[in-house]
């Protein structure tokens, strides 16, 4: 039964091919022949890589007939176009790299094809990560497999997208500000941004890079562990990458939450989110202390700060790392008659918006005379941030909050640049104190004119490295309430 | 016109270290090659590539530091310097900003006359190198008129290290003495190759002046593109003779860029400070601060080699050579390590800098080979140099023995025992072969006495020959002249 099989687990479907009884090559076929019939409708990928996937598959196929023990072995995967795999378009949404072929590959994209994932394609995403919808990709819409009038989220709207509609098992995001997490929860699925440094960054094309972090959009809490054990640890091509060993996480999910202490937010109280989404976080607390954790209030109190602090440091960063995208080496190039004059064309015509908007506010903050007002300032409140979850996790083991303040929206509706910022609010805190943290699906709301209930998010956060607390925790969560089953994609009428 | 003005100079180095690859990637660390043929994701900087720190730079750059004294903070960083350039991969430059790896330090040099001066380093830091771009279609190589331009990228990456003097150099001669000594002690160092011909050596002059006597700094220039130590220093003067000229006519100093004309002897204005970038300094998300244990900074302290201007001191104060003599033996370093053996062994620095420099020096030149090559070991010379000392043998023969030395004669002091060479300084011997020789020549002698005293000298010659040179010249002088005065 194809249609029963792509709706399988990584795990599971790792399970049947290591165990012979489907051959990689066949879950690809059924994979590629899922996406041909939903594209259309979707825009989960800028690339499908057909020839790409069958080559892995058959090279899936011959490891494990030689006797190796894959992981992830024939696991359809879902890759975002911010991350290089060599010879394959990396375009992150812009139309200046809308052509560039990458030369190698990204080492977290390479240690999961190491360990058996068979690549499906590139998925779209905001323009170099920059945005909460993928509406601002310069190169496609995606839709909410929930609701095809409303986004998948974003940045990596394309990974959560794909995933959601079985287009692929794992779907591969990076986080900056919450572009895994937000996407994971409006598309009802496991988003999990590991610990800061503990996923090598080099091949991930770079939007802040103190802050972005490579991490999986599943179906499953064991299928983002499964994942995370695969490519998390030391590389040496990236000097922030953590040079500390990684426990397995798949090996320490847990059943329950008994002597755990579960820290909620007194500054995230979600009655500012409505009576709805205020009753469905209200009943994930109770959950929580229902299978056993103790629940204490902790606060944040410079968590305000945020959103303020993140929109100078990632802007900064961000004016520094897309300044090489300029027509000489590379990508999109506007002749003009002096090479001054092609930079600008270059610039202007290859980045949309958004991006320009970013490296605007980025570049006037670390300008002679207001680097100390600015950039400086923000890297002190940064501290701060991060000063108030060490103070809240000398009382708790996990926090638990919201991690949208409202479900998927429509298309433009968020025409406001702020209002889209403050998309972000739940999940800045952790990205800019550098801590593990994941979102999972715990309800669903109809929002107000819309024509179907969409998926709600957890957020839970652990301490520095403690990724196994974290998805251990997540996984008595959502074994105990199984939210993400209660409601397919709209996916009726598409024959596989 | 009465007013006497004083320089102020101060030098911004480029070094480029002797790595085998490169600062952030693994691409090798060497000059020329096909274009683009050592390049990597990484210096070309493109998507998703990131940087790795180079730990042998590193050390490279901290024993640089070391050797002129200067702090090693256990704690500094990369920052970006971001500005557009199409031969720089990346738009902006991995260097160091507010806390550099050195910070301070002293290079001490001399003058031709051998007087030492020191200059005070503000501070040294760590940075990659950018690629070369080539202008076509202009003629000239020059980008005015070129049609298009091609960029070369081998050199991207390349770990530089910047070092920044004080503005306490006050005329051409020091600002080269002092980047002569900066030259003499990368290399002994063993950290560059210091090849302005290849660009692993560059630098740019601060100058400004004032009037003697006053303590405030004038306006200054800096000037670029001077291509060896010979154009820095003729750039150096013009410079002064601009500014001196321009106040005297009662003109200001601009602050501005200056580029050296080789051809005409002359600055021209470049760029002045009102174009100056805002390079927009952050430390680098993508590099961890560096921490430089003490273990490692005690390690390459006690690993620094005896210093150029170390050796030049001993030279020229404890072994009381001459300041040439000392120069050319720290100059040459394989030539002043040679000699610092023979000095060892023979406790006699001038000899030893006599036959080294001289004799030694010359056979080497003739041959093509080096002094340290040739058969002659320190031992041996040092013997040589007692033999003379003891007046066993004298100069005239020590200078054959030397010949045959280095033909690979071996010891001296076991040619002289074979063939009889000791110099006689016996008084009865010697007067044997005066009395042969004074008979022999008796017209000669006639002339002598006739008034004629300069034949003393022949007769001398006369002597030595007769002695096949063993004769002590002090005792046949003596003797002669004794003789024919009786």
């Amino acid at each position: 039964m194809p249609e029963e099989r792509i709706k399988q687990s990584a795990a599971e479907t790792a399970n049947d091919v290591r165990s012979r009884r489907i051959s990689a090559v066949e879950v690809a076929e059924e994979t590629l022949a899922h996406v041909g019939a939903v594209e259309g409708r979707l825009g989960s990928y800028l690339t499908v890589l057909p020839d790409l996937a069958r080559a892995h598959a058959m090279h899936v196929d011959q490891r494990v007939a030689s006797g190796e023990d894959l992981p992830l072995a024939g696991v359809p995967l879902a890759v975002k176009d911010n991350m290089c795999l060599e010879t394959t378009r990396t375009t992150c949404g812009s139309k200046i790299l809308e052509h560039w072929i990458a030369p190698y590959t990204a080492t977290a994209v390479a240690r999961l094809l190491e360990a058996g994932a068979v690549p499906i394609g590139k998925t779209n995403c905001d323009e170099f990560a920059m945005g909460s919808s993928c509406e601002n990709s310069a190169l496609g819409v995606t839709r909410n497999p929930y609701d095809p009038d409303r986004v998948p989220g974003g940045s990596s709207g394309g990974s959560a997208a794909a995933v959601a509609a079985y287009e692929a098992a794992i779907g591969l995001g990076s986080d900056t500000g919450g572009s895994i997490r937000e996407p994971g929860a409006f598309c009802n699925l496991v988003g999990f941004k590991p610990t800061y440094g503990r996923v090598s960054r080099y091949g991930l094309v770079a939007f802040a890079s103190s802050l972005d972090q490579i991490g999986p959009l599943t179906r499953t809490v064991e299928d983002a562990a499964l994942t995370y054990d695969a490519m998390a640890g030391y590389d040496a091509m990236d000097a922030t990458s953590i040079a500390r060993p990684v426990e397995p996480t798949a090996a320490a999910l847990r059943e329950d939450l008994r002597g755990l202490r579960i820290g909620i937010v007194r500054e995230f109280d979600s009655k500012a989110l409505g009576d709805d989404l205020d009753g469905i976080y209200r009943a994930a607390y109770g959950d929580l202390e229902r299978l056993g954790a103790q629940l204490v209030e902790v606060s944040l109190p410079t968590a305000d700060y945020g959103v303020p602090t993140y929109y100078l440091i990632a802007p900064a960063e961000a004016s520094s790392n897309l300044a090489r995208f300029d027509g000489v080496r590379y990508g999109l190039r506007v002749e003009a008659a002096d090479v001054r004059t092609m930079y600008d064309k270059t610039r202007a015509a290859g980045f949309g918006p958004e991006v320009k908007r970013r490296i605007l506010i980025g570049t006037h903050a670390l300008s002679s005379g207001y680097y100390d007002a600015y950039y400086v300032r923000a890297q002190k409140a940064r501290t701060l941030i991060a000063g108030d979850f060490d103070r809240a996790f000398a009382r708790c083991d996990l926090i638990a909050c919201p991690a949208t303040s409202c479900p998927a929206f429509r298309f433009a509706a968020k025409s406001d640049p702020y209002s889209m910022y403050l998309m972000d609010y739940y999940t800045i805190p952790m990205s800019l104190a550098g801590l593990p943290a994941l979102s999972v699906p715990c309800g669903w709301s109809t929002p107000e004119g819309g024509n179907f209930p969409m998926p709600i998010g957890l957020q839970l956060c652990a301490p520095l490295f403690a990724e196994r607390l974290l998805l251990g925790a997540a996984h008595a969560y959502e074994r105990a309430t199984q939210h993400a089953l209660a409601r397919a994609p709209l996916l009726e009428g598409v024959q596989a | 016109m009465s007013v006497s003005y004083e320089a102020v100079i101060g030098i911004e180095c480029h070094v480029e270290l002797k790595t085998v690859t490169k600062m952030f990637c693994g691409c090798l660390n060497e000059f020329g090659g096909e274009p683009n043929t050592k390049v990597c994701p990484i210096c070309l900087g493109m998507p998703g590539a990131l940087p790795v720190p180079n730990a042998k730079a590193i050390e490279l750059m901290v024993t640089t530091g070391l050797a002129f004294g200067a702090l090693i903070p256990a704690f500094s960083k990369f920052d970006r310097k971001n500005y557009f350039y199409p031969d720089m991969p990346k738009d902006y430059q991995i260097s160091q900003y507010d806390m550099p790896l050195a910070q301070g330090g002293t290079v001490k040099y001399w003058l031709e006359d051998g007087t030492m001066k020191a200059c005070r380093l503000t501070r040294i830091h760590l940075e990659e190198d950018t690629g070369k771009s080539t202008h076509a279609g202009s003629g000239d190589g020059r980008i005015a008129g070129s049609s298009y331009s091609l960029v070369d990228f081998n050199r991207a990456g390349v770990p530089l290290m910047e070092c920044v003097s004080e503005p306490e150099l006050h005329s051409a001669e020091e600002a080269v003495g002092y980047l002569e000594s900066l030259r003499r002690t990368l290399l002994a160092l063993g950290v560059s190759d210091v090849k302005m011909e290849e660009g692993s050596l560059r630098c740019d002059a601060n100058v400004s002046v004032r009037a003697a006597g006053s303590s405030e700094l004038g306006t200054k220039t800096e000037i670029k593109n001077m291509n060896s130590f010979r154009s820095v220093e003729r750039a150096i003067e013009s410079e002064i003779e601009r500014q001196i000229a321009l106040l005297n006519a009662g003109n200001r100093i601009v602050q501005e860029t200056r580029g050296w004309d080789e051809i005409n002897g002359v600055t021209h204005s470049m760029r002045s400070k009102e174009e100056a970038h805002d390079y927009r300094y952050f430390p680098d998300p993508d590099l961890v601060p560096l921490e430089v244990g003490r273990v490692d900074v005690e390690r390459l302290q006690a690993g620094l080699p005896t210093l150029p201007w170390e050796r030049f001191e001993r030279y020229t104060r404890e072994y009381g050579l001459g300041a040439k003599q000392a120069t050319q033996l720290v100059e040459n370093f394989e030539l002043g390590r040679y000699y610092d053996r023979v000095v060892a062994l023979s406790g006699n620095p001038q000899q030893s800098s006599n036959f080294v420099l001289g004799e030694l020096s010359r056979l080497a030149n003739e041959t093509g080979t080096t002094v340290g090559d040739s058969s002659v070991s320190p031992d041996h010379l040092a013997e040589l140099i007692a033999l003379v000392e003891t007046k066993r043998i004298n100069s005239k023969i020590a200078k054959e023995l030397l010949g045959r030395m280095w033909s690979g004669a071996g010891s001296p002091g076991a040619i002289v025992e074979r063939e009889g060479l000791a110099q006689t300084s016996d008084l009865t011997t010697v007067e044997r072969f005066v009395d042969d020789v004074l008979a022999a020549n008796e017209s000669v002698v006639a002339e002598y006495k006739r008034g004629k005293t300069n034949v003393a000298g022949f007769l001398v010659g006369q002597v030595m020959k007769a002695s096949r040179g063993k004769a002590d010249p002090a005792i046949v002088n003596e003797l002669v002249t004794k003789k024919l005065s009786s």
